[in-house]
């Protein structure tokens, strides 16, 4: 093929990623019959899911009884302002249950109730205790879980391994995705029948971010510029909680466990702001004075939930409005107390990795003091555009499950809603992915130009021996997301956007290698790394721009309500002809059994 | 504030040295951060890993002044001014570039233990699980594979040879998470001892020592193991008497 490419692999299924929603395809997939291979940037077991912490949503009803699979669904549609996949919501609280059962019987631990079943805690949106979880290291387990159950049944894992470009046949299917391994910068390519991507977020590039280096977008940019749609990028979630200090850790994560568990946010004027932002469309469901808020964790039948589990966007919002209103902490954030409200044993217990992260981070004792806290970007509820049921995006052959689809969560994602998220629709990928390329009686055929074309582009850093530090770029990258595409937009702002990733979009051009080693050259893999990013950068900004109204996680200034019209549409991202566009499509309207369950709301 | 003086070890399995590298210092850094700023600014092509910058992932472990530890979790506060702040690869893995070692040896170790067999479930379809059944086990799940206790075990860090029977203190804490895991039905004792090189284990601790999640690996895994194994083998009764939870198991056939 070319001097390059010594390595090929054939497979029936191909899936990059091996999060949650990817080591669950591949379960799946395997489980039918397929050859697999599982790809990812990282070492095995190491993937974002890892980090995750509250829990996993899912209407067992271990706790409260009334709980079912509808009120999971209201909770849901609710919060992403009802502009999800109604679909996928249905189908995501249907299904959740079996698949942590599922979990279990492959060997997690989950916490128990006195009764030994799985134990459920109390999350923002979510109307009764739902989250199955381990202390606060929910992630951990999953991943564990899965990679051990993977890891039993001949899945072929390639990890360390980047896929920079999926290619397609004449009829349009892709066939191929062309990779390159880290430690060695030799390129491999793999050849399959289905592909599926469960590649995660995009949070990398924000400023402040609970994401890690992975979530540079890559499965968003690589099934773009396949020529599959993506929908819903304007909608990015900022998490209310992020660490604020020191500033090496600001934007980490601080689980919303902590409010579950009877922790409450303060301004620096000792008052619990949320109660003055408490929305229309959840006040009859909301406590309004902190005696009924309280008397909730004990009885849930006969009072109202506190304004601090209110769901994300509003929260984040209200946090960023008593900071700029002058009534913040020290370092610019606000104050998440459960010091006084909880005994240290319980803290320790239910919030372990909270307790030893601001110890060890920032010698904040949480047991003792409040912390301090900010939003921070978290979740990208946009992504590859979907079948409900069959997880196959608008690409023949190409399939997309978990962080890196969109449709399930709307314009905002409850927390505990993307681990039950993964393995719902990661189940559903491996399963239609599979049948797809066991139903094939062809062998696939890679273009061999294209490969060579993919391996050059690829190369391209190493001709830049006096290109710029791809750190630079970066960081330029970050800051213009985050000052100009941050929690709250406006069109003077997002057109500066604009301006800013055009100039971008040379700057990732002349990124380079910095020396010839291919080796586990960081510079080199940063470089790459940046065409996904601006590439997603610029589909939220567009995105951004046309929706002029306020909804979950796209806050304009300039339209700050809510506007019925744009209620009833998706934006759909594509590129053709090398042209990013953006194009309204009309919402998939739900059955009449569906509406039902809503018909006594608040609009 | 005042200047780092902060030496890395730079190379490959060609051979490689300790480079000086001097940087501002900034507060309520980690060592990873100072890592990150370094190759920010002076050295882009420098490889490191990481992911969760929390202590949560495994994936930064390193020698810090000849210390095995997550460089995410170690504060640049905790060095005396002054002091030259030295970070090496783990030693006991093959060296890929920089920081980065070839840990393939930990996941092909994994690959062999055999998988939960799990019981049938209750009659109304749940299995039935107390917190106090799980605790251990928990315990013992908390593992986030950094490998760092891998990296310390003289048995595999002094013995090259060593590496193709002998699992080392994770895989036993795979292994007796298994073992004691309320649904598993399987029994691995003999494997264990026989292909995975648990009586090389001379108890010295010092992968309980540098574990940063405190998973007590000796006291609580490797020691009841070896009881077992010696329970099974010479003196059924012995382990009938012992308080430890037991189902009946069947054997695993001892395979590679
Ligand atoms: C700190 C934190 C806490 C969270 N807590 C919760 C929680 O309590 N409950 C909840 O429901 N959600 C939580 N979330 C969200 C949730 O963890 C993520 O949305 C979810 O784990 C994403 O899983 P995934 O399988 O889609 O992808 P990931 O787990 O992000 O995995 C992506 C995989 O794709 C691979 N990959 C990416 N690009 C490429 C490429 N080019 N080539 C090869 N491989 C590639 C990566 O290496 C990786 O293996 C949390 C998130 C964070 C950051
Ligand atoms: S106690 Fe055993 S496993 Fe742990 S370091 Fe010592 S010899 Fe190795
Ligand atoms: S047992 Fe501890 S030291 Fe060993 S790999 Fe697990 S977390 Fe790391
Ligand atoms: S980066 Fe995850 S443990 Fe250090």
């Amino acid at each position: 093929m070319t001097d390059e490419l010594n390595e090929i692999h054939s497979h029936d299924v191909v899936i990059i990623g091996a999060g949650g929603a990817g080591l669950r395809a591949a379960i799946e997939a395997r489980s039918l019959g397929a050859s697999v291979a599982v790809v990812c940037k990282s070492l095995f077991g190491k993937a974002h899911t890892v980090m995750a912490e509250g829990g996993m949503a899912a209407a067992m009803g271990n706790v409260w009884k009334e709980d079912n699979w509808r009120v999971h669904f209201r909770d849901t549609m609710r919060g992403g302002k009802m502009l999800n996949n109604y679909r996928m919501a249905e189908l995501h609280a249907k299904e959740a249950p079996d698949r942590v059962y599922e979990l279990e019987e492959w060997g997690a631990l989950f916490d128990r109730t006195k009764d030994g079943l799985i134990l459920q805690r109390d999350f923002g949106g979510h109307k009764y205790a739902r989250l199955a979880h381990v202390g606060d290291r929910t992630g951990l387990e999953l991943i564990r879980t899965l990679q051990q159950k993977a890891t039993s049944m001949d899945i072929d894992v390639y990890m360390e391994c980047k896929i920079v470009k999926l290619l397609k046949d004449s009829s349009g299917a892709v066939v191929g995705a062309l990779g390159f391994w880290r430690n060695s910068g030799e390129f491999v390519l793999f050849k399959g029948k289905s592909f599926i991507l469960a590649s995660g977020g995009i949070g990398k590039s924000w400023k402040f971010t609970s994401n890690s280096w992975e979530s540079t977008g890559d499965g968003h940019a690589l099934a773009v510029t396949a020529g599959a749609d993506l929908i819903d990028m304007e909608f990015v979630q900022f998490h209310p909680t992020g660490m604020v200090w020191p500033l090496s850790v600001r934007g980490l994560l601080v689980t919303e466990g902590v409010r579950g568990d009877g922790g409450v946010l303060r301004n620096s004027l000792d008052k619990r702001f949320m109660f003055n932002y408490i929305p229309e469309m959840f006040a009859a469901e909301t406590a309004d004075t902190e005696e009924e808020g309280d008397r909730w964790y004990e009885d849930k039948s006969n009072n109202r939930r506190p304004p601090e589990l209110l769901p994300r966007d509003e929260v984040a919002r209200s946090i960023n409005s008593e900071v700029k209103a002058g009534r913040g902490s020290p370092h610019g954030g606000v104050f998440l107390d459960i010091a006084s409200r909880r005994s240290p044993e319980y803290i320790k217990r239910r919030l372990p990795s909270m307790y030893h992260q601001f110890k060890a981070l920032a010698d904040v004792d949480i047991t003792a003091t409040a912390m301090e806290v900010g939003p921070t970007c978290h979740y990208v509820m946009g992504g590859v555009r979907v079948d409900a049921d069959t997880a196959a995006s608008t690409v023949d052959g190409l399939f997309a499950a978990g962080e890196v689809a969109g449709g399930m969560h709307g314009s905002n994602r409850l927390g505990g809603n993307s681990l039950s998220d993964l393995v719902v629709f990661g189940k559903r990928a491996g399963e239609f992915a599979a049948k797809r390329a066991l139903g094939m009686t062809k062998d696939v055929e890679v273009d061999q130009a294209e490969v060579r074309l993919a391996v050059e582009e690829a190369l391209a850093p190493f001709n830049r021996s006096q290109g710029d530090n791809p750190f630079k770029v970066q960081q330029e990258i970050q800051e213009t997301m985050q000052n100009l595409v941050g929690i709250i937009r406006n069109q003077q702002e997002l057109e500066q956007a604009h301006s800013e990733i055009e100039r971008l979009k040379e700057r990732v051009k002349q990124a380079g290698a910095s020396t010839t080693s291919r080796r586990f050259n960081s510079a080199w893999h940063t470089a790459l790394d940046l065409v996904s990013m601006i590439t997603v950068s610029e589909a939220v900004a567009k995105a951004a721009l046309l929706r002029k109204e306020s909804r979950g996680g796209h806050t304009r200034e300039d339209f700050p309500k809510a506007d019925p019209e744009f209620g009833k549409i998706n934006h759909v991202v594509r590129i053709t002809n090398g042209e990013m566009s953006v194009k309204p499509e009309p919402l998939p309207q739900m059955t009449p059994e569906l509406a039902e369950i809503f018909k006594d709301d608040v609009k | 504030m005042a200047d780092l003086n902060v030496k890395l070890w730079r190379g490959d399995d060609n051979g490689g040295e300790l480079v000086d590298y001097t940087i501002e210092a900034q507060e309520g850094e980690v060592v990873l951060d100072v890592v990150h700023r370094i190759q920010a600014t002076q050295a882009p092509d420098l490889a490191v890993r990481w992911n969760c910058k929390a202590g949560k992932c495994g994936s930064c472990s390193a020698e810090i002044n000849g210390k095995p530890s997550l460089m995410c979790m170690t504060r640049t506060s905790v060095f005396e001014p002054g002091e030259t702040i030295t970070i090496t690869p783990m030693k006991t893995f093959p060296i890929i570039r920089d920081l980065v070692t070839d840990v393939s040896f930990n996941f092909k170790m994994l690959k062999k233990v055999p998988a939960l067999k799990p019981k049938a479930r209750e009659a109304d379809g749940t299995y039935r699980m107390f917190q106090e059944d799980i605790e251990r086990g928990q315990e013992f799940r908390k593992c986030i594979e950094c490998f760092l206790c891998q990296n310390v075990c003289h048995v595999i860090r002094d013995h090259e040879e060593n590496k193709t029977n002998y699992a080392g203190p994770r895989l036993f804490i795979r292994y007796a998470d298994l073992e004691m895991h309320p649904l598993d039905t399987n029994d691995r004792l003999s494997l264990l001892q026989d292909k995975m090189g648990l009586g090389m284990c001379n108890i010295t601790k010092c992968c309980t020592e540098v574990c940063p999640e405190h998973i007590h690996i000796t006291d609580n895994a490797i020691i009841p193991l070896k009881e077992r194994v010696v329970g099974d083998r010479y003196d059924p009764l012995v382990w009938l008497g012992k308080k430890i939870f037991r189902k009946s198991k069947t054997k695993v056939a001892v395979t590679e």
